[in-house]
């Protein structure tokens, strides 16, 4: 049961094959026994089981929401009552949240269970999981290498069947790469379409939550749940919510696929670049028309991501000064002292390096050169896909540059390791949503992810084309071995 | 040399919304510390902001009020700095785009009038308080304070004495007032003033070295903070030195400023747009509404006084100095169809004079309107006179009931009975008859003498037009 897909385990619970009881367990099962593969930052068999029990007698009474009795995981940077809310921070490896955030409050809402925080990123700054407080996670398609990040806790619980969905964030790729990965499906939707309300803020104006999900389908069950406007985030958006289900099926002849060049350029290994081409072959068949397009700054998206995401962060990051919740040093002899030793202490390198780095960007007499420079550099690489998407509908290319890379090999190199992101940050500049999808296995065994990206609000069209694409493909079903 | 001062304040005006500028919380004053404070204002992990747009309303109503431009579109912005005051690490406030730009309040001083140009007036929020007693050594915070919406007030650098800066202050402090849009509490901090203050040789255009003084509590403090500072500056001018850059805060029990931090110490605010809230759009639609919603201004209802009651500018200023004051004597005034002079005379004399003793609001007056025009109609139909009347006062003051039931209690009904009066002349006159022959040998002086021995034979009651007339009858030509 647990590589099946939500629509099939949601199906089983009406059905009474199973109870929310029995499945709920058997994923606590699945978590303790792969516990090695450290997903999870806090699991709570009690709590959960406790919900599974409502969740069942709900089903029982046959008043079940869509979600009723599915365990769901949840990234470890929304904050859910009761439950320790780490960010995979000293900072916070204490901090029980007395409020869920508005995604945990409608995953509650329609039915599910939590099954668990997972682990992440220290902050939700990271590509490969490896900056948690609490450890790296390992991917199970090869436990020497890494998930990918920042929600890569989320990927590896969902790719070993761990959990069958899980709740990530996106600020720069973090839902996306984790899940070309670990052979996911991994949405990121348009900026402002989900609540950022008890989502730990790393960079307000990029941070946007998503799902990690064993399917297109399921992506879309689930950001049904999510999506959403919420009168406590001043940024999410008053638009209506369609049934992101209902179009699924829908034809694709026609559909304008569009690539552009600067993603098939340097820097993309063969075999990732071979595996996105015969995924374009497939959509062909499928009657897609692929039509070459150009986004011109691609290359500056990382520099100017490297600005303006750790500048918001190091104001975001503020708040965690040893005062009123959270870490606070041992020792100290005057209140700077206290400051610099609290967060010198409770903050880890990566973290530590960006805020310093944003501090710098917004220092007097930098501001104009960092900061106003970035911003206008996101002006145009929002222009360069506005440009694009006149020519077609969706933009494929890859979603990393490479399969995942060896735990160990890039965090001593943060440039190296910010290049990982090199397709995914644009999308977030642009505030438009996208999606990884599995496009097939390298010779090194490891998955490989493609992405697609759509116009402003046009969820329901990205997943269409990758359900479609996944019902002529099963590169998304197939489970690493040993977990199988 | 001659110097000559120049003087610009910025006023923080706590605005009077219900809830906080980001978030639901309450703003009422004086809770238990922290209770008052949300997870928004404590800035728990996660939490947003959101605008409450009341507090634009506020702020477009004063705006409106002193004739500046109202920008449909600003932008909040984070300051970050470091206080445990502050729970955010930042406090959001509006810096390169405010919602208020290039006002004027006009001021009069010694009866010219000056106008003092409002830089801007931009929407933030309070930080919390620190609370450095009381703690065993340690500092205790109250977040109740954090974000209440503030409105900061900036004028141009126009002032050039601490009296106007203090003339300045009062008109903003009464407009923000008359608008009910912060209660101008400086005791509390609902209003609070910082001043940056200069001095140059008289004639020179360029500005000086300023220095800003923090946080000063009355109008006394920031008169004497000023001209203290004024003079220290020339003092350090004219013993060779220079004047440093710096932030000094008014010491009140020795009339002294003092260094706080010097420029170089300053933060390095690092100001950005706040990504978590949108820009401000102000439309004009909303102008247009709250537009309607201004009262009459102190200016306009200081005109209408002096015209439609036949006051002197000195009796509008005062009865006009607040909305509630004023409103006091138009209730009186409406109520008693009194001369509206004597009103005047009333309200400025007996009712101010009661208030201060007890250090009262007029709001808190047990003297109402209602009951000083009851106590008016006595005067006005001769059942008292004026000075019986202030006996009147006292009791209503002390609660003893409306003026009919302290006059019919205490027995104070003016005695207008012509034989009554002639009756205690007659016993006067016999009771002195020394005075009596100086009188008729020309000392007329005396009357008033005899005047005086009636009305004191009456306890004051009796009608002290008719003891003239009677008087005169009586001691004859």
């Amino acid at each position: 049961m647990f590589n099946k897909t939500l629509t099939e385990l949601s199906a089983a619970l009406r059905e009474k094959q199973l109870s929310s009881m029995e499945l709920t367990q058997a994923f606590l099962d699945r978590i303790d026994k792969y516990s090695a593969l450290n997903a999870f930052i806090t699991v709570d068999a009690e709590r959960s089981l406790a919900e599974a029990r409502v969740a069942d007698e709900r089903l029982v009474k046959g008043k079940a929401a869509p979600l009723t009795g599915i365990p769901v995981a949840h990234k470890d940077i929304f904050c859910t009552e009761g439950w320790l809310t780490t960010c995979a921070s000293k900072m916070l490896a204490n901090f029980v949240s007395p409020y869920d955030a508005t995604v945990i409050e409608k995953f509650k809402a329609a039915g599910a269970v939590l099954l668990g925080k997972t682990n992440m990123d220290e902050f939700a700054m990271g590509s490969s999981n490896e900056t948690s407080y609490f450890g790296p996670t390992k991917n199970p398609w090869d436990t020497t290498v890494v998930p990918g990040g920042s929600s890569g806790g989320s990927a590896s619980a969902v790719a070993a069947g761990l959990a069958p969905a899980a709740t990530g964030t996106d600020t720069g790729g973090s839902i996306r790469q984790p899940a070309a990965l670990c052979n996911l499906t991994g949405l990121k939707p348009s900026y402002g379409r989900v609540s950022r309300y008890g989502m730990i803020a790393f960079a307000s104006s990029l941070d946007q939550g998503g799902v990690l999900t064993r399917t297109a389908e399921d992506a879309a069950v689930l950001l049904n749940v999510m999506a959403g406007f919420d009168p406590r985030d001043s940024t999410s958006v008053d638009r209506p919510v369609p049934d992101y289900t209902a179009t699924l099926d829908h034809d694709i002849k026609g559909l304008r696929i569009g690539l552009p060049e600067e993603y098939f350029g340097e820097g993309l290994s063969q075999e990732v670049a071979r595996l996105v081409e015969t995924a374009v072959e497939e959509f062909k068949k499928l009657g897609a028309k692929i039509v070459e397009v150009s986004l011109p700054n691609s290359n500056l998206a990382v520099p100017c991501y490297y600005v303006l995401a750790p500048a918001e962060a190091s104001s975001n990051l503020a708040r965690y000064d040893g005062v009123r919740y959270g870490f606070r040093a041992e020792e100290y002899s005057d209140l700077l002292d206290m400051y610099r030793k609290t967060r010198s202490q409770g903050f880890g390198a990566e973290v530590k390096r960006r805020i310093m780095i944003g501090t710098y960007a917004l220092s007097a007499g930098y501001y104009d050169a960092y900061y106003l420079k970035a911003q206008k550099l996101r002006r145009l690489i929002a222009e360069d896909f506005k440009q694009a998407f006149e020519m077609c509908d969706v933009i494929l290319g890859p979603t990393a540059p490479t399969t995942a890379f060896k735990i160990g090999a890039k965090i001593d190199d943060p440039v190296a390791m910010y290049l990982n992101d090199i397709y995914t940050i644009p999308v977030n500049l642009a505030g438009l949503p996208g999606m990884s999808i599995p496009a097939g296995f390298a010779a090194d065994g490891l998955p490989v992810g493609m992405q697609l990206i759509g116009r402003y609000f046009d969820e329901a069209r990205l997943l269409n084309v990758a359900h479609r694409y996944q019902q002529v493909t099963d590169w998304h079903a197939r489970m690493p071995e040993g977990f199988d | 040399m001659e110097w000559e001062a120049v003087i610009g304040l910025e006023v923080h005006a706590q605005l009077l919304t219900k809830s906080k500028a980001f978030s639901g919380a309450t703003t009422k004053y004086g809770a238990v510390p922290n209770t008052q404070a949300c997870a928004v204002d404590i800035a728990l992990p996660g939490v947003l902001p959101v605008f409450n747009r009341e507090a634009a309303r506020m702020a477009v109503k004063f705006g409106l009020a002193i004739g500046a431009t109202i920008n449909h579109h600003s932008v909040f912005a984070r300051k970050n700095y470091f206080y445990p005051d502050l729970p955010k690490g930042y406090q959001i406030s509006q810096y390169e785009l405010p919602i208020v730009t290039k006002g004027h309040i006009d001021i009069e001083i010694d009866n010219s009038r000056k106008t003092i140009g409002v830089t801007r007036a931009h929407l933030e929020e309070d930080a919390g308080k620190s609370l450095h007693e009381d703690f065993h050594g340690m500092s205790g915070i109250d977040l109740n304070r954090a974000g209440t919406p503030l409105l900061e007030i900036v004028s141009e650098p126009d002032m050039r004495s601490a009296k106007e800066a203090v003339a300045y202050l009062k008109k903003l402090h009464e407009l923000v007032r008359y608008l009910e849009i912060c209660d101008g509490n400086m005791q509390e901090g609902s209003f609070r003033c910082d001043a940056n203050v200069s001095v140059r040789p008289r004639g020179e255009q360029k500005l000086g070295t300023r220095t800003e003084i923090k946080n000063v509590n009355s109008f006394r403090f920031v008169e004497k903070a000023i001209d203290y500072e004024i003079e220290r500056q020339i003092d350090v001018l004219e013993s060779g030195g220079t004047v440093v850059q710096e932030t000094r805060l008014y010491d009140s029990d020795k009339n002294v400023t003092r260094s706080m931090r010097s420029k170089e110490e300053a933060n390095d605010y690092r100001y950005f747009p706040d990504p978590d809230l949108p820009p401000l759009v102000i439309d004009d639609a909303f102008i247009r509404e709250t537009e309607k919603t201004l009262p009459e201004l102190p200016d306009a209802k200081r005109a209408r006084f002096i015209k439609d009651y036949g006051l002197s500018a000195y009796d509008a200023g005062v009865l006009t100095a607040s909305p509630e004051m004023a409103r006091y004597y138009e209730e009186t005034v409406r109520e008693s169809k009194a001369d509206p002079k004597i009103v005047a005379n009333w309200v400025t004399g007996e009712v101010s004079a009661y208030l201060n003793r007890e250090n009262k609001e007029i709001t808190d007056s047990p003297v109402t309107p209602a009951l000083l025009a009851g106590l008016l109609r006595r005067v006005a139909d001769s059942t008292i006179s004026g000075k019986i009347a202030k006996e009147v006062f006292e009791a209503m003051w002390n609660g003893q009931g409306d003026a009919d039931a302290v006059i019919e209690k205490k027995g104070l009904k003016q005695i207008t009975d012509s034989g009554a009066i002639e009756k205690v002349i007659d016993e006067v006159l016999a009771k002195n008859p020394k005075q009596l022959e100086q009188y008729r040998n020309g000392q007329e002086k005396l009357f008033g003498y005899f005047v005086g021995q009636v009305m004191k034979a009456t306890g004051g009651k009796a009608n002290p037009a008719q003891v003239n007339a009677l008087l005169k009858k009586k001691l004859g030509p």
